[in-house]
């Protein structure tokens, strides 16, 4: 991993982690943004973890862009970044895989797809090489994920799938983004699962959607009072798949504000998991159902 | 101590400075594409420089006034009347209880910024009055004006109606450009010569210009560097692992229409970007009118910085021209 360091114009230092991406890469991007917070420097006005790079803007007024520099080349060498250990969240979203409204939107943009012929999560499970969609389903949702960006829309999270490479599901994205999606469609392209915040453009495969909202700018739902948006980086995330009757049963729990989603306050250690990735999944999903 | 949209024009918007400290959210900074020209309406009436405004975009918005109130058009050259008279821009003007303002055709630029004194009164959201449509967030209601719609105005200032901004303190927008650009983020991906040829070669806006970005077309469509595409990135030449955008920051997906992204940016991606539009010169692009013939010029830290300079002596002269 080498370190890459350019300017976004006047007012950004954008750093490329690596080209590639690796939980690696994505904890040393961590650490260092939250090395940035700490060190309170003088001018800076945004720091922006990103998967496998970072961003920080910054007011030039206030310090010289050649200072920003050396001050994060100074914390780059400082940040510790052998032993990560990380403060943070696991979070249980369900999810109707194979669901009607996905399915509606990708027949409808069917000319903009690799292989017409078959829905998006048949064409990924067929590339990834899973004997059925059963099969492809039970991978999806059978690891843990981490928020490893959040941002293109509000409170949209990036997921990056916890199990070696030679596991990772990797699907391309359409052939030409899509104008329409639904809200709260899960995704993917490249090695990463995203959930939409909200309806729009985009070119992941679509897997399924889930009922819980992850982004109210009203903060009317009753776990996003605090804050509109659910997600942080370094967050955790595990699919757990339902039926049509539970996902309509948790609609009718956020809009009678009952929705209390599962989630647990936990601490992960990088080594730890690399150590044994299976045992430390099951650890992670052991601590998430409290027992 | 309200107004009333009666007719919304095309895609009316509050917005003030913006809302900065939620990038690593998604949520963009929002406000006035043309901060400059914000500032001057806002002064023109007696407002701070930062109070709500109406920000409108190629057609003006036609507004009921419930009281006398001050009122100022900077900006594109959109030109304001008070029942039917015509009014100048870039001069703050009176328009009494029960009078409608209204616009002409849109006659130079893109977006015109309406001060009205006491500004805009719509709840502070994150910190900022300003409308990120795409999130629904903030301004009127999360979106763009419509008909009925009746906005809260703060408590104005005294004010003498005449006042102007002196001619050369107006940075009026122009029918051609050169915005100025940082090479730099993954400049190092584009072909030695393709990167010659982005700055010699003149684009055109195109129709697909908004608040989010502004892509342009017309150039020669860019050739890479060759290399093996890492882990994560996807295979076409202009993917790269998901990162984040910088405000400015030039993407050019597929190598062949160069997009700006601007004040609601979607803050990150997977597309390569290789270079930004210097801070400077981002209010020029919001007063640029689809087909605008534009070039992109290269240039270092040092003449960015000066340009920086050179805009932030343009506020202050803004700030002194009106005492």
């Amino acid at each position: 991993m080498t370190m890459r360091y350019s300017f976004g114009g006047d007012e950004h230092v954008f750093v490329e982690v690596d080209e590639e991406m690796s939980l690696k890469a994505f904890f040393k991007s961590l650490s260092i943004t939250n090395a940035v917070r700490e060190s309170r420097i003088k001018g800076v006005t945004e720091i922006c973890p990103a998967n496998a790079s970072f961003q920080i803007k910054f007011d030039p007024d206030l310090i010289a862009p050649d200072d920003m520099l050396r001050e994060l080349q100074r914390l780059e060498s400082a940040a510790d970044t052998t032993d990560v250990s990380l403060k943070t969240r696991i979070i249980e979203i369900p999810v109707l895989y194979n669901d009607p409204w996905t399915r509606e939107t990708l027949m409808r943009f069917r000319e903009r797809h690799q292989d017409p012929a078959a829905t998006d999560i048949e064409y990924a499970a067929r590339i990834n090489n899973f004997a059925s969609v059963e099969d492809f389903i039970a991978a999806h949702s059978g690891s843990p994920w981490f928020v490893s960006m959040v941002g293109f829309v509000a409170g949209l999270p990036f997921l990056y799938q916890m199990v070696e490479r030679s596991r990772q599901i990797e699907a391309p994205k359409y052939l030409r983004p899509r104008t329409d999606t639904p809200k709260l469609t899960i995704g993917h392209g490249g090695c990463f699962s995203c959930i939409y915040s909200v309806r729009g453009a985009g070119g992941y495969q679509m897997f399924g959607i889930t009922p819980m909202p992850i982004y109210d700018p009203r903060q009317e739902i009753s776990y996003l009072r605090e804050f509109m948006a659910l997600f942080r980086p370094g967050d955790m995330v595990k699919w757990k798949p339902i039926t049509l009757d539970a996902y309509h049963d948790a609609v009718a729990d956020v809009e009678a504000g009952r929705l209390a989603p599962l989630m647990r306050d936990v601490t992960f250690s990088l080594t730890g998991f690399e150590r044994d990735i299976d045992s430390y999944n099951r650890k992670l999903e052991k601590a998430l159902h409290g027992h | 101590m309200v107004i009333e949209i009666v007719n919304p024009g095309l895609a009316t918007t509050v917005q003030d400075l913006g809302r900065p400290g939620y990038y690593h959210l998604g949520i963009p900074l929002s406000g006035g594409m043309d901060r400059l020209a914000l500032q001057a309406a806002n002064l023109l009436v007696g407002n701070d420089s930062g109070a709500a405004v109406l920000e409108a975009v190629f057609m003006g918005p036609q507004i009921a006034f419930a009281d006398d109130r001050m009122v100022a058009v900077a900006g594109a050259e959109l030109p304001p009347k008070v029942d039917g008279e015509p009014r100048e821009t870039w001069t703050s003007f009176l328009v009494k209880a029960g009078q409608t303002l209204s616009f002409d055709f849109l006659k130079k630029g893109a977006r015109a910024y309406i001060a009205i004194g006491g500004g805009i009164d719509v709840p502070v959201v994150l910190g900022s009055r300003s409308t990120y449509v795409l999130g629904a967030l903030g301004g009127h209601e999360g979106r763009a004006l419509q008909a009925g719609d009746r906005l809260k105005l703060g408590a104005a200032a005294p004010v003498k109606q005449g006042r102007a901004i002196a001619a050369d303190v107006q940075r009026a927008p122009g029918t051609s450009v050169e915005l100025r650009v940082l090479p730099g983020l993954y400049w190092h991906r584009v072909a030695e010569q393709s990167g010659r040829d982005f700055f010699a070669d003149t684009w055109k806006v195109a129709p697909e210009a908004d608040r989010i970005a502004y892509r342009f077309r017309g150039g020669r469509p860019l050739e890479f560097a060759p290399r093996t595409p890492p882990f994560g990135a996807g295979s076409d030449p202009s993917n790269i692992v998901d990162a984040c955008y910088p405000y400015g920051s030039i993407q050019v997906p597929g190598g062949t229409e160069p997009i700006v992204l601007h004040r609601d940016a979607v803050s990150g991606g997977g597309y390569f970007m290789l270079g930004t539009v210097i801070s400077a010169d981002m209010d020029l692009i919001g007063q640029l009118q689809p087909h605008t013939p534009v070039r992109f010029a290269p240039l270092d830290m040092k003449a960015a910085l000066a340009a920086r300079h050179e805009r932030k002596t343009l506020v202050s002269k803004l700030h002194a021209s009106l005492g």
